[in-house]
């Protein structure tokens, strides 16, 4: 089997941390509106951006996902005013450190759906997925994941 | 002024505050037990004002022995002013309780950088008059002045002198802010240099705390690294433990962290961890236009928002996507 059938055969694993009042429903009415899109994303409901812990994310990455995807309400949108304000700011910070540290640049994705967007979640997704299908999987580090 | 009139005239201010009952404790350094260190020493009585001294030294964060509830004086560089700044507006500390007795400061003297710079001579005493550092112990005596062996630290510090004081002592010094070009430098590298940067420097921890013991920020009572239910980390040296406890303790000092580089000098094996802490101090600047420390009335960025804070790297299918 050559590398490029490897790559063939391999799907990225996605995790995706959706708040619960907007981008989870967006999920829904993605699966309701029976839209199609990649089978990649194992989904985490939190109940806001702002819940959040950017340990989340490592986690993830630690324990085998190829990308995170983090999504909650538009700004203003928010179900508690400002959870996802105060998390912009937190993740604006995140995306950049890991970014220093090496994460290539499209491992780790920030976005807003709201409830009523099934099609920009679907959109996401899609998106999210190419560009982590193009990096390949996720580097492990020495002493591999756990 | 010299390292040596502003000795006595900290230990004279010292004895005052002291018999006047202004302060229960004035925290300040005295001669280290070996040459080329000054320790932080914490005095209560009048009598031991004179123990202290100001040399180019004196490179703890002093701030970190500051308790809340105790009236206390403090002997505070721009770094050390920096933290107390951020600890106020932390209500760690009331700014009533903390007499700070400021001090402008050139940088502190490195000791490594000194041993590198002479190999072979082993220090046993070291005379300082301005800004010149004569050290004793080779079968000459050689000179070298303190700005060529600062700590990495102070050779990017940004406030030289007290942001807050009560009782100036010395001349005020010239600001003078370099910015971050280390931060540029180390961005500017490809990633996977430095993702092996990084590595070998993760591969140096030993997870001994130390970092997180001088830090004058590290507050919390009880830390994530510490917590077993949940195990944010594990605890030993696997290589993802180790990133994951410093890619957190920087995200917990983010907008916090003063730059005072008491972790890197604390670290016994030599961790350069200004990759993380300065990185996220750049982008606090950028982003929202903050500098830990600085200003007594700007809330603390991560502890705010505004509805226009930048969204560049939101991802927005149909618009940037492609």
């Amino acid at each position: 089997m050559t590398d490029t059938d490897k790559n063939a055969a391999w799907e990225p694993r996605i995790v995706a941390f959706l708040c619960n009042w907007c981008s989870y429903a967006g999920a829904d009415s993605a699966g309701v509106g029976r839209m199609q899109y990649p089978a990649s994303v194992r989904v985490i409901r939190v109940p806001c951006a702002g819940r959040i812990n950017p340990f989340f994310i490592l986690s993830a990455f630690r324990r085998g996902a190829d990308g995170v995807l983090v999504s909650g309400c538009h700004p203003g949108d928010c179900h508690y005013i400002s959870g996802n304000l105060g998390a912009r700011r937190k993740f604006a910070l995140l995306g950049r450190l890991l970014g220093h540290l090496g994460l290539e640049e499209g491992r780790l994705h920030f976005t807003w759906v709201s409830a009523s967007e099934g099609v920009r979640f679907a959109e996401v997704i899609e998106t999210v997925t190419a560009k982590v299908r193009e990096l390949g999987p996720a580097r492990r580090s020495a002493g591999g994941g756990r | 002024m010299n390292g040596a009139g502003l000795s006595s005239r900290i230990a004279e201010t010292a004895a005052r505050l002291l018999s006047e009952g202004r302060a229960e404790v004035v925290i300040g350094f005295e001669q280290g037990s070996i040459p080329m260190r000054a320790t932080p020493c914490l005095i209560t009585d009048s009598a031991d004002a004179g123990r202290l001294i100001w040399n180019a030294f004196c490179s703890n964060n002093l701030a970190k022995y500051l308790v809340p509830g105790r009236k206390s004086a403090i002997v505070a560089k721009g770094c050390d002013s920096r933290a107390i700044v951020e600890l106020v507006k932390e209500r760690r500390l009331k700014r009533e309780d903390v007499v700070v007795i400021g001090v402008p400061c050139r940088g502190m003297a490195d000791p490594s950088a000194i041993a590198k710079r002479f190999p072979g001579i082993c220090v046993s005493s070291v005379d300082e008059t301005d800004g010149m550092l004569t050290l004793h112990g080779g079968p000459e005596p050689v000179s070298v002045p303190v700005s060529e062996v600062l700590h990495a630290s102070c050779r990017l510090c940004a406030a030289k002198n007290p942001v807050i004081c009560d009782i100036p002592l010395g001349d005020p010094v010239v600001e003078n802010d370099p910015g971050f070009p280390d931060v540029e430098a180390f961005a500017a590298l490809p990633a996977d240099e430095r993702c092996a940067r990084v590595e070998a420097e993760m591969s140096k921890c030993l997870r001994c705390y130390a970092c997180r013991s001088a830090c004058p920020l590290c507050t919390c009572e009880s830390c994530f690294a510490d917590s077993s239910q949940p195990q944010w980390v594990a605890r030993g040296t696997h290589p993802e433990d180790v990133l994951a406890f410093h890619v957190m303790r920087a995200m917990h000092l983010a907008g916090r962290c003063v730059e005072c580089g008491a972790c890197a000098r604390a670290c016994p094996t030599g961790v350069d961890l200004s990759i993380f802490n300065r990185r996220l101090a750049a982008d606090v600047a950028e982003l929202f236009g903050s500098r830990a420390g600085l200003d007594e009335n700007a809330p603390q960025p991560l502890a705010a928002y505004s509805m226009d804070d930048s969204q560049d790297f939101i991802l927005d299918p149909g618009r940037n996507s492609e």
